[in-house]
């Protein structure tokens, strides 16, 4: 089974977008690591980036606009054996899903979540996101966005998110090797990805990522106040792995107490069932 | 008096549930029939609680408004009780607690007993062994009930309540042999369960092959919540408290996508959190089964009250058309048999199905044959996927073969946005057209497992009552003695048949008995078969229906 069995065939984003170059990211990411399709789920939610599924031949879940997160949280817990993957972008992951964002990695499930950071609504047709810069005019934020851009490395370090990640999509091979390590760490693994809006954003593009970004040179990501110091800067933007902390049990292995059976095997023990109902007597 | 109605009245946290615990336990293990509901405030100290527990020699499962013995725990305690006490009401209790009312006074000093045993905090015990020396319970039932209850206390405090209860106990007993109370006692009623609304759900649930609990706490769906994670570690259970309704229905989705059996427990105001993740549920034809204990609207509202006046909510939720399946259980039975059922038909027909409870239901107790495992089936409708599986096959019954992702050789694909069989996004507009008519097929196929209707009472009726949910053992009572009356009962309000017709046009008058301020399910009587359904008995002000107030309305109808 290949990658581009089974796919919806007509890509709907426009030419030139960031989201091609993520998608040639996943893909190399996955057949590098030999991962079979049929044990992957990406799970998404609204918006071009969450259209990601459509194009790549795995398990679906295209949900809800925000929604992607508890979903991925109780597939992963209903079948620990599954590679997860939680993606869509900053609209659909830090706005609409805020709050999801938050407790999500307070659980800490062995998921990975990729954010298509375009810092912008593409979809709907060009108004700010969370993460848009102060001061960035659209038709809907007329005077320029009058709020603080949110910083989703900061809170997510803040939260002690077991994995931080960003790159720029820019350069697919920095962000194929980040998606790796992703995969490959235990735990919850944000990997923010810088990708421009051909279309609506003329402001954050290929050109403004490659001068306002840089690359973490000699970074230790086991120190959290260092990842929460460079998570802060917004001079330029650092790329790479931000935090790592490998010594969180995962929300499945607690809620299932290490049990990795997939709950479609489950069966009732009727005699305990029993027991429970005859406890009933007294 | 052979059926007793005994009201405890008090504070909230001066552990008035406690003694309706423990009480309805010694009651029943002495072979006594027990029924007990409760009525709280939205507080967690002080205001005015209040337990009624029934005692019968025949099964009683009904609120009544009479009061034969009222126990006041504390000052201002019969307050609100006022226009039940008569003059028949034996009130019982402290000298400076039941000073202010009528009915016949007993002053029983609790207190001074409780001191006596050695600590005011058993006050509690005094009661409970009081009034089972009155209603003749067992002594060695209640000694080991007590024992039961404080045992991981220590010795000295398991003892001491003892010696208050049975202090409590000899006063009963002398009281007892004053006035006329002569409940039989069965003895098949020890071997019997004693549990509430709630409980039955949960265990209904655990039968049902229910494995993922993803909710948030709200009155008064938080007791289904609370049993199913006391059981999650015996039984192997996911028991999550999400962040909000909106994870937690995401959540049980996203488990029945891996072959999970969900359960969200909600109320009203939870649930329209949920109302976008349902049509989710609708349109990537998700399993999901939700219980629903409503209490009253809109917004807040009255949040430890009760009313039915969630059935709209539930049968319009979600934008769009997509078949669901509506459960309203009328007794504790029912709520465990029909969550059970939900789940093999949220399963076989891969659609939202609700338990729709209500505060009543779920903190009323009874006792009850133990539930039948015998004839209990969990039925799996997942297929194992071949390698050119599609998620969304058109089907005549509108049912397409559900797999999950990593079980067999395909792809499991379902998509929010309307899609082809394969799951992927299509804006054609004969796809469109197909999937919705594939949608509402499967609406259609549902109703070959419609749970009937019960027709209970007079098969000659002239009047015809009808009813849903928690209402069925209030009317059941109340209706007993009368000729020519019948109920039909409902416990599935959804789908259900235009034939029912048949039972509205042999009645001279049918009459709407409902929990809401509208007449909710009559109105959807009439949208499905034509027939209005004039007369309407409809009670909205937070309470349940009495046996008396539907005896005294039903005749005033007739």
């Amino acid at each position: 089974m290949k990658l581009t069995d089974y796919i919806n065939q007509e890509i709907a984003w426009c030419p030139g977008c960031g989201n091609f170059g993520i998608r040639t990211a996943l893909m190399k990411t996955l057949e590098e690591m030999n991962v079979d399709p049929r044990n992957v789920v990406i799970v998404s939610g609204i918006g071009q980036a969450a259209k990601m599924p459509q194009y790549i031949g795995v398990n679906m879940f295209n949900g809800l606009h925000g929604r992607a997160l508890p979903v991925a949280t109780a597939i992963k817990t209903a079948n620990p054996n599954l590679l997860v993957i939680a993606e869509s972008g900053d609209g659909c992951m830090y706005g609409e899903g805020g709050n999801h964002f938050i407790h999500t990695i307070r659980r800490n499930p062995d998921i990975v979540n990729i954010v298509h950071n375009n810092q912008i609504y593409g979809l709907t047709k060009g108004q700010a996101s969370p993460t848009s810069l102060k001061g960035f005019k659209t038709p809907v934020q007329v005077d320029g966005v009058i709020l603080e851009p949110f910083n989703p490395l900061a809170v997510a370090i803040a939260l002690d998110a077991s994995f931080v990640a960003r790159t720029f999509i820019g350069d697919i091979e920095f962000t194929k090797e980040i998606l790796k390590e992703a995969i490959k760490h235990k735990g919850y693994a944000l990997v923010d990805i810088f990708q421009p809006c051909v279309t609506f954003n003329k402001l954050n593009t290929y050109e403004w990522y490659k001068e306002n970004t840089y690359y973490l040179k000699n970074h230790d990501p086991t120190d959290r106040e260092l990842a929460f110091k460079r998570a802060t800067e917004t001079e330029k933007f650092p790329l790479g792995i931000f935090y790592i902390n490998k010594n969180k049990e995962t929300f499945e292995e607690a809620a299932r107490k290490g049990n990795r059976t997939p709950l479609y095997e489950y069966e009732v023990d009727f005699n305990k069932l029993k027991k429970v109902i005859e406890s009933k007597r007294s | 008096m052979k059926d007793i109605s005994i009201v405890l009245s008090g504070e909230a946290g001066q552990g008035i549930q406690t003694v309706e615990y423990i009480l309805t336990r010694v009651l029943k293990n002495s072979g006594l029939h027990v029924f007990a509901t409760k009525e709280y405030m939205s507080r967690v100290r002080g205001g005015n609680n209040t337990t009624e527990i029934r005692v019968s020699s025949k099964r009683v499962r009904s609120f009544v408004e009479r009061i034969d013995v009222l126990v006041p725990l504390g000052k201002n305690a019969t307050e609100r009780l006022k226009e039940r006490i008569t003059e028949k009401t034996l009130v019982v209790g402290e000298r400076q607690f039941i000073e202010e009312t009528n009915g016949e006074k007993i002053v029983v000093p609790f207190l001074e007993i409780a001191k006596q045993a050695g600590n005011r905090l058993y006050v509690n015990s005094a009661a409970i062994g009081f009034l089972s020396g009155l209603l003749g319970a067992d002594k060695n039932v209640l000694e080991n009930q007590i024992k039961k209850q404080f045992e991981e206390k220590g010795e000295k405090i398991v003892k001491e309540n003892i010696q208050a209860a049975l202090e409590g106990y000899k006063r009963g007993q002398e009281l007892s042999q004053r006035i006329d109370i002569i409940v039989e006692k069965n003895p098949d009623v020890r071997e019997e369960i004693l549990l509430n609304g709630a409980e039955a759900v949960g265990i209904g649930a655990i039968a049902g092959g229910c494995n993922f609990v993803s909710s948030y706490p709200m009155s008064p769906s938080t007791s289904v919540l609370v049993f199913l994670a006391q059981h999650k570690n015996n039984f192997g259970i996911v028991v999550e408290q999400a962040e909000d309704e909106i994870a937690a229905m995401n959540m049980v989705i996203g488990s029945w996508y891996a072959g999970a059996r969900g359960l969200v427990t909600t109320s009203g105001g939870g649930f329209a959190l949920m109302e976008e993740a349902l049509s989710l549920a609708g349109m990537i034809e998700s399993p999901v089964v939700i219980h629903l204990a409503q209490r009253p609207g809109p917004a807040t509202g009255l949040p430890t009250r009760t009313e039915q006046g969630d059935l709209n909510l539930v049968l319009y939720a979600g934008h769009g058309d997509f078949p669901r399946i509506i459960y309203t259980p009328g007794n504790i039975e029912e709520a465990f048999y029909l969550t059970q059922r939900a789940f093999n038909m949220a399963d076989k027909y891969q659609v939202p199905v609700f338990v729709l409870t209500d505060q009543y239901l779920v903190d009323s107790f009874y006792n009850l044959p133990e539930f039948d495992l015998s004839g209990v089936k969990i039925e799996k409708h997942i297929v194992k996927t071949s390698k050119n599986y599609v998620r969304y096959a058109i089907t005549e019954d509108g049912i397409s073969p559900r797999g999950v992702p990593g079980y067999g050789e395909g792809l499991v694909r379902v998509d929010s946005d309307e899609h082809d069989e394969f799951g992927h996004i299509t804006e054609d507009f004969d796809t469109r057209a197909r999937m919705v008519e594939k949608r509402l097929r499967k609406g259609e196929t549902i109703k070959k497992d419609i749970v009937d209707p019960k027709l209970i009472g007079d098969e000659d009726y002239r009047t015809l009552l009808i009813a849903w949910g928690s209402t069925l053992e209030v009317v059941k009572e109340a209706i007993e003695e009368m000729e020519g009356v019948a109920l039909l009962h409902f416990s599935q309000v959804w789908p259900i048949n235009e034939s029912i017709k048949r039972y509205f046009e042999r009645a001279e008058r049918v009459v709407a008995i409902e929990g809401n301020a509208t007449g909710q399910f009559a109105n959807l009587i009439q949208q499905i078969t034509g027939f209005r359904i004039k007369d309407r008995i409809l009670k909205y002000n937070g309470l349940q229906f009495s046996v008396e107030e539907l005896r005294k309305k039903i005749s005033e109808v007739i």
